[in-house]
């Protein structure tokens, strides 16, 4: 049971952004109005890759001010499993999609005296819709937006005319960085502070904001894991007694659901805990891949995070 | 003095900590009564704070007045006030002045955490920004629900509201917001049936 009400859309544009990402926008078959979202919300795009159906989350980028579609911006792996891939490779205008309803696990704290944004390469996406939302409310903010180029720096040169001063760009080959620990100095008192972005980007600033005295409370990020590929394996559901193989592609939650299982899911990236089973037996390791678990439980193999971990020994079996 | 011990019943109920130093460019404590023992256990542990201390002591309602011990601390600003009204401009100056960074710590009564607490919300930290530790006296502050009028350091329950005069049972409902606890009418339906009073916040 995933919780989401699903969306039939079609697609209105495919636009190349840059050599590695792809702009899409939705909008809705029966010709309605879309939700409402907040910055920083989410959709998951559901895919039917050549019999294989994958579920990707993506931000969404428009206006949350416009209700006529919605935009998401998909940057193409070419050594993941394939969702980036059929998301460039074959949706096209006119086709015909389905989504989710939008879920908002990185949203703004509108207590905040000032919002200051960080973003690496793709990590863009959900900032354009959380600085219009913050724009149209006359509320404080500052970017700071590093790629490796110019080129890379996907809306760079839009964000940077719409919003001026506000807007810091770096690009890795001019070795311009984030002078990060004059930044996190210098800011007022109500600060709150996001990032998002690779691993180490989040794992960086998170960290030199805690050494520095930022309280936790002020502190957002969010990774969207992309789930790992890995060796095939084996999961047996104790509640049904069934037994589902989880090819190396395919996340355990993908295998789930192709065998007609509605098993929770929000976020599909390991972030969010929506999808957390209880392991009722392993004789093997467990591979953790979510954010979500405390170490000791990922220790203690008491829970599995289906939409990212895999397993690699004799015998898994959930609370399914 | 040992820390003060509270039992805790209700999930808005504020539950309190020690005041241990915390990595930041300055340090803004705020306490009053017998939190300057807290005070100065902190800045004992970690003299280095001392040079990016800022201090505000108030003097306790029930008498305690450790100005001339804080003052000796040897924190970079000394600053006594009589209440937490007077202090109260200079604390959200000196909030509002701030970077992020800045380590808030309140030691004392918990009518004296609550305002800071209230004060640094204002400002726009997150609750979880402030370092607390509850020492000396149990003394509320009760916001009346009925005339709205806030009773400060009352140590009885039932009690008599300062401002409306109507018999009031202390609840343990806190409000962050207000920095007080509720205080309901105990004889509402039978005026005048109102059980005797206890100290039951010393
Ligand atoms: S669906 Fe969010 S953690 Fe698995």
């Amino acid at each position: 049971m995933s919780n989401q009400t699903r969306m039939n859309v079609t697609v209105t544009e495919v636009v190349e952004v840059n050599s590695l990402i792809k702009r899409f926008r939705f909008v809705r078959e029966d010709g309605g109005a879309m939700p409402g979202f907040s910055g920083g919300a989410h959709t998951v795009v559901e895919m039917d890759d050549n019999g294989t159906r994958r579920l990707n989350a993506y931000s969404l980028m428009s206006d949350p001010a416009d209700s006529s579609g919605y935009e998401i911006s998909v940057r193409r792996d070419d050594s993941g499993r394939g969702g980036s891939l059929f998301m460039h490779k074959g949706v096209k205008p006119g086709m015909k999609m389905v989504i989710s309803q939008p879920v908002n696990l990185f949203g703004l704290d509108l207590r905040a005296r000032k919002h200051l944004m960080i973003a690496g390469g793709i990590g863009i996406t959900p900032f354009i819709a959380q600085m219009a939302q913050l724009d149209s409310l006359g509320h404080r903010f500052e970017l700071h937006y590093a790629a490796r180029d110019a080129d890379l720096c996907a809306y760079g040169a839009e964000l940077s005319a719409r919003y001026g001063e506000r807007l810091h760009r770096y690009y890795d080959v001019e070795k311009q960085a984030i002078d990060l620990a004059n930044l996190l100095k210098t800011q007022p008192i109500g600060t709150h502070l996001y990032v998002c972005g690779p691993k180490g980007m989040i794992g960086w600033v998170l960290s030199t904001a805690q050494k520095m005295g930022w309280p936790k409370g002020a502190l957002h990020s969010e990774e969207f894991l992309a789930p790992p590929v890995g060796e095939a394996f084996t999961v047996q559901l104790s509640r049904s007694g069934v037994s589902i193989d989880v090819g190396p592609t395919q996340s355990m939650l993908e295998a789930l659901e192709a065998a007609g299982i509605d098993a929770p899911y929000l976020c599909r990236g390991g972030a969010c805990g929506q999808c957390e089973c209880k392991v009722d037996a392993a004789e093997g390791e467990i591979l953790h891949y979510d954010h979500w678990l405390s170490d000791d439980q990922k220790a203690a193999k008491t829970h599995i995070m289906p939409c990212v971990s895999r397993f690699k020994g004799e015998r898994l079996v959930i609370d399914l | 003095m040992s820390q003060t011990q509270a039992d805790d019943v209700m999930k808005s109920r504020p539950l309190y900590g020690r005041l241990v130093p915390k990595q930041g460019s300055y340090h803004f404590i705020v306490a009053d009564g017998e939190g300057g023992e807290a005070v100065a256990s902190l800045l004992n542990a970690a003299p280095d704070m001392k040079p990016r201390a800022h201090i505000i002591y108030i003097p306790g309602a029930n008498g305690t007045d450790l100005t001339g011990m804080v003052s000796g601390l040897g924190a970079r600003v000394f600053h006594p006030a009589p209440s937490y009204a007077s202090a109260s401009q200079r604390i959200n100056k000196v909030l509002g002045d701030a970077h992020m960074g800045l380590q808030l710590y309140a030691a004392g009564t918990e009518g004296l955490i609550g305002q800071v607490q209230r004060d640094a919300m204002a400002a726009g930290l997150p609750h979880d920004a402030l370092t607390t530790e509850q020492r000396g006296s149990l003394a509320r502050r009760v916001q009346c629900v009925h005339c709205k009028g806030i009773t400060e350091n009352v140590t009885l329950d039932p009690f008599v509201c300062a401002h409306c005069g109507l018999n009031l049972f202390v609840r343990d409902h806190y409000s962050r917001r207000l920095a007080a606890f509720q205080g309901v009418c105990i004889d509402a339906e039978d005026p005048g049936e109102v059980p005797p009073s206890e100290e039951r916040f010393k």
